[in-house]
Protein backbone atom coordinates (compact mmCIF):
# COMPACT_ATOMS: atom_id res chain seq x y z
CA UNK A 1 0.00 0.00 0.00
CA UNK A 2 1.26 3.39 -0.65
CA UNK A 3 1.91 5.48 2.51
CA UNK A 4 -0.35 8.56 3.04
CA UNK A 5 0.75 9.74 6.27
CA UNK A 6 3.73 9.75 8.39
CA UNK A 7 3.74 10.51 12.18
CA UNK A 8 6.32 11.44 14.80
CA UNK A 9 5.25 11.14 18.65
CA UNK A 10 7.25 12.25 21.05
CA UNK A 11 5.73 10.24 23.62
CA UNK A 12 3.93 6.86 24.44
CA UNK A 13 0.47 8.75 24.84
CA UNK A 14 0.83 10.38 21.34
CA UNK A 15 2.01 7.28 19.87
CA UNK A 16 -0.64 5.32 21.08
CA UNK A 17 -3.61 7.11 20.35
CA UNK A 18 -1.89 7.39 16.86
CA UNK A 19 -2.67 3.78 16.68
CA UNK A 20 -6.04 3.55 17.78
CA UNK A 21 -7.20 4.54 14.40
CA UNK A 22 -5.50 1.49 12.91
CA UNK A 23 -3.20 0.67 9.65
CA UNK A 24 0.10 1.64 11.26
CA UNK A 25 3.43 0.46 10.37
CA UNK A 26 5.53 1.40 13.05
CA UNK A 27 9.40 1.69 12.51
CA UNK A 28 11.95 1.93 15.30
CA UNK A 29 15.80 0.64 14.17
CA UNK A 30 14.46 -0.45 10.79
CA UNK A 31 17.07 -3.62 10.86
CA UNK A 32 14.04 -6.45 10.42
CA UNK A 33 11.51 -4.16 8.76
CA UNK A 34 13.37 -2.65 5.86
CA UNK A 35 13.93 -6.16 4.29
CA UNK A 36 11.07 -7.36 4.89
CA UNK A 37 9.24 -4.99 2.94
CA UNK A 38 12.01 -5.23 0.31
CA UNK A 39 11.77 -8.76 -0.09
CA UNK A 40 7.17 -8.35 -0.17
CA UNK A 41 7.02 -10.55 2.93
CA UNK A 42 5.52 -7.36 4.79
CA UNK A 43 3.42 -4.51 3.17
CA UNK A 44 2.92 -1.24 4.63
CA UNK A 45 -0.38 0.34 6.46
CA UNK A 46 -1.55 3.55 4.98
CA UNK A 47 0.26 5.38 8.22
CA UNK A 48 3.97 4.75 8.54
CA UNK A 49 4.83 6.04 12.80
CA UNK A 50 8.42 6.32 13.12
CA UNK A 51 8.50 5.89 17.15
CA UNK A 52 12.77 6.88 17.43
CA UNK A 53 11.89 10.14 19.22
CA UNK A 54 9.84 9.05 22.28
CA UNK A 55 12.29 9.21 24.80
CA UNK A 56 10.30 7.80 27.80
CA UNK A 57 10.85 4.73 25.64
CA UNK A 58 14.47 4.36 26.20
CA UNK A 59 17.20 3.35 28.99
CA UNK A 60 18.34 1.16 31.45
CA UNK A 61 17.19 1.45 35.15
CA UNK A 62 16.65 -0.24 38.14
CA UNK A 63 14.46 0.04 40.95
CA UNK A 64 13.50 -1.95 44.12
CA UNK A 65 15.65 -5.13 42.68
CA UNK A 66 13.50 -4.93 39.04
CA UNK A 67 15.31 -3.89 36.12
CA UNK A 68 13.52 -1.90 33.14
CA UNK A 69 14.82 -1.41 29.54
CA UNK A 70 12.53 0.54 27.81
CA UNK A 71 11.65 -1.10 24.38
CA UNK A 72 13.82 1.49 22.37
CA UNK A 73 17.18 0.58 24.01
CA UNK A 74 19.36 -0.65 21.27
CA UNK A 75 21.26 -3.77 21.89
CA UNK A 76 24.89 -1.71 21.58
CA UNK A 77 23.40 -0.06 24.53
CA UNK A 78 22.81 -3.27 26.74
CA UNK A 79 26.15 -3.98 25.16
CA UNK A 80 28.02 -1.27 26.52
CA UNK A 81 26.34 -1.42 29.76
CA UNK A 82 28.38 -2.10 32.52
CA UNK A 83 25.71 -2.81 35.58
CA UNK A 84 24.02 -5.23 33.18
CA UNK A 85 28.00 -6.51 32.66
CA UNK A 86 27.95 -7.46 36.91
CA UNK A 87 24.92 -8.03 37.03
CA UNK A 88 23.19 -9.96 34.38
CA UNK A 89 26.31 -10.90 32.24
CA UNK A 90 24.44 -13.61 30.23
CA UNK A 91 21.84 -10.65 28.58
CA UNK A 92 25.20 -8.99 27.50
CA UNK A 93 26.86 -12.01 26.28
CA UNK A 94 23.45 -12.52 23.87
CA UNK A 95 24.20 -8.60 23.04
CA UNK A 96 27.71 -9.39 21.84
CA UNK A 97 26.33 -12.26 19.81
CA UNK A 98 23.85 -9.95 18.04
CA UNK A 99 24.87 -9.43 14.02
CA UNK A 100 27.21 -6.95 13.71
CA UNK A 101 28.39 -3.78 15.26
CA UNK A 102 26.00 -1.55 12.59
CA UNK A 103 23.34 -3.61 13.47
CA UNK A 104 23.33 -3.60 17.01
CA UNK A 105 24.10 0.25 17.14
CA UNK A 106 20.43 0.84 15.09
CA UNK A 107 18.73 -2.50 16.48
CA UNK A 108 15.96 -2.17 19.22
CA UNK A 109 14.97 -4.45 22.47
CA UNK A 110 11.37 -3.73 21.48
CA UNK A 111 11.87 -4.60 17.47
CA UNK A 112 13.63 -7.86 18.34
CA UNK A 113 10.84 -9.13 20.79
CA UNK A 114 8.04 -7.49 18.48
CA UNK A 115 9.61 -9.63 15.28
CA UNK A 116 9.36 -12.62 16.87
CA UNK A 117 11.89 -14.90 15.40
CA UNK A 118 12.21 -18.31 16.53
CA UNK A 119 15.77 -17.45 16.97
CA UNK A 120 15.76 -14.17 18.30
CA UNK A 121 18.93 -13.68 20.03
CA UNK A 122 17.56 -11.42 22.47
CA UNK A 123 15.03 -13.97 23.27
CA UNK A 124 16.81 -16.16 24.81
CA UNK A 125 18.70 -14.55 27.67
CA UNK A 126 15.11 -12.82 28.52
CA UNK A 127 13.15 -16.01 28.84
CA UNK A 128 15.60 -17.39 31.77
CA UNK A 129 15.14 -14.20 33.36
CA UNK A 130 11.58 -14.47 33.62
CA UNK A 131 11.13 -10.93 31.87
CA UNK A 132 7.89 -9.57 31.40
CA UNK A 133 6.87 -7.14 28.36
CA UNK A 134 4.60 -3.76 29.24
CA UNK A 135 2.42 -3.63 25.97
CA UNK A 136 0.84 -0.05 26.56
CA UNK A 137 -2.60 1.29 24.88
CA UNK A 138 -4.72 3.97 24.55
CA UNK A 139 -8.16 2.91 26.09
CA UNK A 140 -11.38 5.87 26.91
CA UNK A 141 -8.81 8.45 27.02
CA UNK A 142 -6.01 7.60 29.13
CA UNK A 143 -3.39 5.03 29.20
CA UNK A 144 -4.21 1.16 29.68
CA UNK A 145 -0.66 -0.91 30.44
CA UNK A 146 -0.50 -4.58 30.68
CA UNK A 147 2.09 -6.82 31.61
CA UNK A 148 2.79 -10.09 29.83
CA UNK A 149 5.13 -12.67 30.79
CA UNK A 150 7.53 -13.20 27.95
CA UNK A 151 7.13 -16.56 27.51
CA UNK A 152 3.31 -15.91 26.66
CA UNK A 153 3.97 -12.98 24.41
CA UNK A 154 5.37 -15.08 21.37
CA UNK A 155 2.19 -17.38 19.66
CA UNK A 156 4.54 -18.01 16.56
CA UNK A 157 7.25 -17.06 13.90
CA UNK A 158 6.68 -13.77 13.74
CA UNK A 159 3.56 -13.82 15.86
CA UNK A 160 2.92 -12.23 19.20
CA UNK A 161 -0.08 -11.74 21.69
CA UNK A 162 0.44 -8.08 21.10
CA UNK A 163 -2.71 -6.35 19.85
CA UNK A 164 -2.67 -3.56 16.45
CA UNK A 165 -3.34 -0.98 19.18
CA UNK A 166 -0.55 -2.06 21.50
CA UNK A 167 3.02 -0.51 21.42
CA UNK A 168 5.95 -2.55 23.64
CA UNK A 169 6.88 0.31 25.72
CA UNK A 170 9.60 -1.82 28.15
CA UNK A 171 10.94 -4.87 29.34
CA UNK A 172 11.11 -5.80 33.09
CA UNK A 173 12.94 -8.56 35.28
CA UNK A 174 14.03 -9.28 38.83
CA UNK A 175 17.54 -8.77 39.43
CA UNK A 176 18.75 -12.21 39.47
CA UNK A 177 18.94 -14.10 42.81
CA UNK A 178 23.19 -13.79 43.77
CA UNK A 179 23.50 -17.44 43.07
CA UNK A 180 21.82 -17.52 39.58
CA UNK A 181 24.72 -18.88 37.26
CA UNK A 182 23.70 -18.34 33.35
CA UNK A 183 25.05 -19.19 30.25
CA UNK A 184 24.39 -18.75 26.19
CA UNK A 185 25.18 -21.04 23.40
CA UNK A 186 25.04 -20.24 19.83
CA UNK A 187 25.69 -21.98 16.63
CA UNK A 188 26.34 -20.75 13.01
CA UNK A 189 28.94 -20.96 10.87
CA UNK A 190 30.48 -17.58 10.95
CA UNK A 191 30.23 -15.65 14.40
CA UNK A 192 28.94 -12.31 13.16
CA UNK A 193 25.73 -11.78 11.94
CA UNK A 194 24.83 -15.35 12.09
CA UNK A 195 20.91 -16.72 12.63
CA UNK A 196 21.25 -19.20 14.87
CA UNK A 197 21.16 -22.74 14.16
CA UNK A 198 20.39 -23.71 17.40
CA UNK A 199 20.89 -21.02 20.87
CA UNK A 200 20.71 -22.12 24.24
CA UNK A 201 20.38 -20.48 27.69
CA UNK A 202 20.53 -22.44 30.22
CA UNK A 203 20.56 -21.16 34.29
CA UNK A 204 20.55 -23.24 37.69
CA UNK A 205 21.82 -22.67 41.05
CA UNK A 206 23.80 -25.90 42.81
CA UNK A 207 23.84 -26.71 46.38
CA UNK A 208 25.81 -29.70 47.15
CA UNK A 209 25.40 -31.17 43.97
CA UNK A 210 22.01 -31.06 43.76
CA UNK A 211 20.01 -28.55 40.99
CA UNK A 212 17.77 -25.66 42.08
CA UNK A 213 15.79 -23.43 40.23
CA UNK A 214 16.73 -24.54 36.98
CA UNK A 215 15.80 -22.49 33.48
CA UNK A 216 16.13 -23.67 29.68
CA UNK A 217 15.62 -21.79 27.00
CA UNK A 218 16.17 -22.84 23.30
CA UNK A 219 16.00 -20.66 20.45
CA UNK A 220 15.38 -21.56 16.56
CA UNK A 221 14.02 -25.25 17.63
CA UNK A 222 10.43 -24.30 17.89
CA UNK A 223 7.90 -21.80 16.27
CA UNK A 224 8.36 -19.80 19.39
CA UNK A 225 11.72 -19.14 21.03
CA UNK A 226 11.27 -21.58 23.67
CA UNK A 227 11.27 -22.24 27.70
CA UNK A 228 11.81 -25.91 28.33
CA UNK A 229 9.72 -26.56 30.87
CA UNK A 230 10.15 -30.25 30.74
CA UNK A 231 13.75 -30.47 30.73
CA UNK A 232 13.84 -28.19 33.47
CA UNK A 233 11.45 -30.29 35.86
CA UNK A 234 13.74 -33.56 34.76
CA UNK A 235 16.69 -31.73 36.37
CA UNK A 236 15.39 -29.56 38.80
CA UNK A 237 15.78 -30.63 42.60
CA UNK A 238 17.66 -33.61 41.49
CA UNK A 239 21.25 -34.68 41.93
CA UNK A 240 23.77 -33.55 38.68
CA UNK A 241 25.73 -36.67 37.51
CA UNK A 242 26.28 -37.72 33.81
CA UNK A 243 22.71 -40.32 34.20
CA UNK A 244 20.71 -36.83 34.75
CA UNK A 245 23.01 -35.29 31.99
CA UNK A 246 21.49 -38.10 29.45
CA UNK A 247 18.39 -38.10 30.89
CA UNK A 248 18.22 -33.89 30.45
CA UNK A 249 19.68 -34.50 26.58
CA UNK A 250 16.48 -36.64 25.80
CA UNK A 251 14.10 -34.83 27.50
CA UNK A 252 15.62 -31.40 25.52
CA UNK A 253 15.29 -33.24 22.29
CA UNK A 254 12.07 -34.61 22.84
CA UNK A 255 11.32 -30.96 23.67
CA UNK A 256 12.50 -29.09 20.77
CA UNK A 257 10.43 -29.52 17.16
CA UNK A 258 12.94 -27.94 14.44
CA UNK A 259 12.46 -27.78 10.98
CA UNK A 260 14.67 -28.41 7.97
CA UNK A 261 15.84 -25.63 6.20
CA UNK A 262 18.37 -23.50 4.57
CA UNK A 263 20.70 -23.34 8.03
CA UNK A 264 20.24 -26.86 9.05
CA UNK A 265 18.41 -29.88 8.80
CA UNK A 266 15.85 -30.69 11.74
CA UNK A 267 18.28 -33.47 12.82
CA UNK A 268 21.17 -31.13 13.12
CA UNK A 269 19.24 -29.00 14.72
CA UNK A 270 18.12 -31.92 17.49
CA UNK A 271 21.48 -33.10 17.82
CA UNK A 272 22.78 -29.50 18.71
CA UNK A 273 20.10 -29.36 22.06
CA UNK A 274 21.61 -32.49 23.40
CA UNK A 275 25.20 -31.07 23.11
CA UNK A 276 24.50 -27.38 24.56
CA UNK A 277 22.70 -28.99 27.29
CA UNK A 278 25.46 -31.50 27.70
CA UNK A 279 28.08 -28.78 27.99
CA UNK A 280 26.09 -26.52 30.01
CA UNK A 281 25.64 -29.10 32.99
CA UNK A 282 29.37 -30.27 31.97
CA UNK A 283 30.26 -27.01 32.69
CA UNK A 284 27.89 -26.49 35.80
CA UNK A 285 29.90 -29.51 37.46
CA UNK A 286 33.03 -28.06 36.74
CA UNK A 287 32.22 -24.71 38.21
CA UNK A 288 31.06 -27.06 41.67
CA UNK A 289 34.30 -28.95 41.49
CA UNK A 290 36.35 -25.57 40.87
CA UNK A 291 35.16 -24.15 44.50
CA UNK B 1 3.86 11.98 -0.60
CA UNK B 2 7.14 13.84 0.57
CA UNK B 3 8.34 14.76 4.11
CA UNK B 4 10.87 18.13 4.29
CA UNK B 5 13.73 17.04 6.30
CA UNK B 6 16.70 18.76 7.91
CA UNK B 7 20.07 17.60 9.65
CA UNK B 8 23.89 18.56 9.47
CA UNK B 9 25.29 16.46 6.92
CA UNK B 10 29.31 16.28 6.66
CA UNK B 11 29.31 19.31 8.88
CA UNK B 12 26.81 21.49 6.75
CA UNK B 13 23.13 22.10 7.73
CA UNK B 14 20.99 20.70 4.71
CA UNK B 15 17.44 20.58 3.93
CA UNK B 16 15.51 18.04 1.41
CA UNK B 17 12.41 16.22 1.06
CA UNK B 18 12.19 12.84 0.90
CA UNK B 19 9.51 9.70 0.34
CA UNK B 20 8.91 8.54 3.60
CA UNK B 21 9.98 4.75 2.31
CA UNK B 22 13.13 6.68 0.96
CA UNK B 23 16.32 4.67 2.26
CA UNK B 24 19.17 7.08 4.02
CA UNK B 25 21.61 5.44 1.44
CA UNK B 26 19.23 6.32 -1.74
CA UNK B 27 18.55 9.79 -0.39
CA UNK B 28 22.72 10.30 -0.11
CA UNK B 29 23.19 9.16 -3.14
CA UNK B 30 20.65 10.32 -5.21
CA UNK B 31 19.25 13.67 -3.37
CA UNK B 32 22.69 14.98 -2.70
CA UNK B 33 24.90 12.90 -5.10
CA UNK B 34 27.09 11.63 -2.11
CA UNK B 35 27.63 7.99 -4.15
CA UNK B 36 30.69 6.25 -1.60
CA UNK B 37 28.12 4.42 -0.06
CA UNK B 38 27.20 1.62 -1.56
CA UNK B 39 24.02 -0.58 -2.26
CA UNK B 40 25.19 -3.94 -2.19
CA UNK B 41 23.11 -6.25 0.07
CA UNK B 42 20.16 -4.06 0.92
CA UNK B 43 19.82 -5.84 4.05
CA UNK B 44 22.57 -5.19 6.63
CA UNK B 45 25.03 -8.41 5.83
CA UNK B 46 27.59 -6.61 3.72
CA UNK B 47 28.42 -2.73 5.31
CA UNK B 48 29.35 -0.99 2.28
CA UNK B 49 26.90 1.36 2.72
CA UNK B 50 27.83 2.42 6.46
CA UNK B 51 27.73 6.03 7.48
CA UNK B 52 27.93 7.68 10.99
CA UNK B 53 24.90 8.99 12.21
CA UNK B 54 24.56 11.16 15.35
CA UNK B 55 28.55 9.31 16.25
CA UNK B 56 27.51 5.90 15.69
CA UNK B 57 27.39 3.60 12.41
CA UNK B 58 24.35 2.16 10.85
CA UNK B 59 23.51 0.06 7.57
CA UNK B 60 22.15 3.50 5.51
CA UNK B 61 20.26 0.85 3.31
CA UNK B 62 18.68 -0.28 6.41
CA UNK B 63 17.54 3.56 7.92
CA UNK B 64 14.79 5.66 6.59
CA UNK B 65 15.65 8.94 5.10
CA UNK B 66 13.07 10.60 7.26
CA UNK B 67 14.52 9.40 10.41
CA UNK B 68 17.39 11.74 9.44
CA UNK B 69 15.14 15.01 10.65
CA UNK B 70 17.64 16.68 13.29
CA UNK B 71 20.32 14.10 13.32
CA UNK B 72 23.78 14.58 12.44
CA UNK B 73 25.39 12.17 9.45
CA UNK B 74 29.27 12.44 8.23
CA UNK B 75 29.44 10.22 5.03
CA UNK B 76 32.69 9.03 3.93
CA UNK B 77 32.70 12.12 1.53
CA UNK B 78 33.23 13.97 5.24
CA UNK B 79 36.04 12.06 6.66
CA UNK B 80 38.86 13.83 4.25
CA UNK B 81 39.33 17.60 3.97
CA UNK B 82 40.45 19.59 0.72
CA UNK B 83 43.08 19.01 2.25
CA UNK B 84 43.92 16.25 1.87
CA UNK B 85 42.52 12.25 3.17
CA UNK B 86 41.58 11.76 6.91
CA UNK B 87 44.64 9.31 8.34
CA UNK B 88 42.05 6.37 8.20
CA UNK B 89 41.68 7.15 4.42
CA UNK B 90 45.71 7.53 3.81
CA UNK B 91 46.38 4.42 5.59
CA UNK B 92 44.09 1.87 3.46
CA UNK B 93 46.45 3.52 0.22
CA UNK B 94 49.45 2.97 1.90
CA UNK B 95 48.92 -0.99 2.92
CA UNK B 96 47.41 -1.23 -0.39
CA UNK B 97 44.12 -2.29 1.49
CA UNK B 98 42.02 -1.41 -1.50
CA UNK B 99 41.28 -3.82 -4.19
CA UNK B 100 38.05 -3.43 -6.45
CA UNK B 101 37.54 -0.52 -3.97
CA UNK B 102 33.17 -1.06 -3.93
CA UNK B 103 33.36 -1.88 -0.05
CA UNK B 104 35.98 0.37 0.78
CA UNK B 105 33.84 3.83 1.73
CA UNK B 106 32.08 1.48 4.25
CA UNK B 107 34.96 -0.13 5.11
CA UNK B 108 36.90 3.11 6.12
CA UNK B 109 34.04 4.73 8.07
CA UNK B 110 33.16 1.42 10.29
CA UNK B 111 37.17 1.22 10.70
CA UNK B 112 37.22 4.90 11.40
CA UNK B 113 34.59 4.24 14.42
CA UNK B 114 35.92 1.21 15.78
CA UNK B 115 38.94 2.97 16.63
CA UNK B 116 37.90 6.14 17.93
CA UNK B 117 35.24 3.96 20.00
CA UNK B 118 38.17 2.55 21.71
CA UNK B 119 39.34 3.70 25.19
CA UNK B 120 42.57 1.63 25.20
CA UNK B 121 44.22 1.88 22.00
CA UNK B 122 47.50 0.56 23.52
CA UNK B 123 46.28 -2.60 23.66
CA UNK B 124 44.18 -3.01 20.59
CA UNK B 125 44.56 -6.23 19.19
CA UNK B 126 43.90 -7.51 15.07
CA UNK B 127 41.41 -9.02 16.82
CA UNK B 128 39.91 -6.21 18.27
CA UNK B 129 39.87 -5.20 14.93
CA UNK B 130 38.86 -7.62 13.17
CA UNK B 131 35.66 -8.06 15.12
CA UNK B 132 34.89 -4.30 14.55
CA UNK B 133 35.01 -4.83 10.84
CA UNK B 134 32.46 -7.81 11.25
CA UNK B 135 29.73 -6.51 9.22
CA UNK B 136 31.57 -4.98 6.73
CA UNK B 137 32.24 -7.54 3.60
CA UNK B 138 34.98 -6.91 1.15
CA UNK B 139 33.87 -9.52 -1.86
CA UNK B 140 37.74 -9.54 -3.27
CA UNK B 141 38.48 -11.08 0.96
CA UNK B 142 41.72 -8.57 1.24
CA UNK B 143 41.16 -8.67 4.92
CA UNK B 144 44.89 -9.20 6.26
CA UNK B 145 45.78 -5.75 4.61
CA UNK B 146 42.87 -3.90 6.00
CA UNK B 147 43.56 -5.04 9.45
CA UNK B 148 46.71 -4.19 8.43
CA UNK B 149 46.19 -0.57 7.68
CA UNK B 150 43.91 -0.42 10.33
CA UNK B 151 46.43 -1.25 13.21
CA UNK B 152 49.39 1.20 11.38
CA UNK B 153 46.45 3.98 12.77
CA UNK B 154 45.76 2.48 16.10
CA UNK B 155 49.50 2.45 16.35
CA UNK B 156 49.95 5.86 15.85
CA UNK B 157 47.06 7.49 17.37
CA UNK B 158 48.21 5.04 20.83
CA UNK B 159 51.32 6.89 20.69
CA UNK B 160 49.99 9.87 20.02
Amino acid sequence: MKIENYHVPFSVSEATQMLQHGGVTIVAGGTDLTPQLEAGVRKFASTLMNIQRVDEMRGISILDGRYRIGGLTTVAEILGNGTLADDVPVLVEAADHFASPQIRNAATLAGNLCNASPAGDMCIPLLLLDADVELVSWVDGSISVRLVALSDFFTGPGKTVLQADELLTAIEFNQPAENFRASFQKSGPRPALEISTVAMGFAAAMDNGVLAGVRVAIGAVAPVPLRARATEAVLEGQLLDETLISRAEEAAQQEVSPIDDVRASAWYRKHLTGVYINRALVALQGDTHGN
Amino acid sequence: MEIEIKFVLNGRVVQTRVPPDMTTLMMLRENFDLTGGKLACGEGECGACTVRIDDRTINSCLMFAVDCDGREIQTIEGLGSVNGLEIMQQAFVEHGAIQCGYCMPGMIMQARYVVDQCNDKASMSRDDIARGLEGNVCRCSGYTKVVDAVAAVVLEEASA
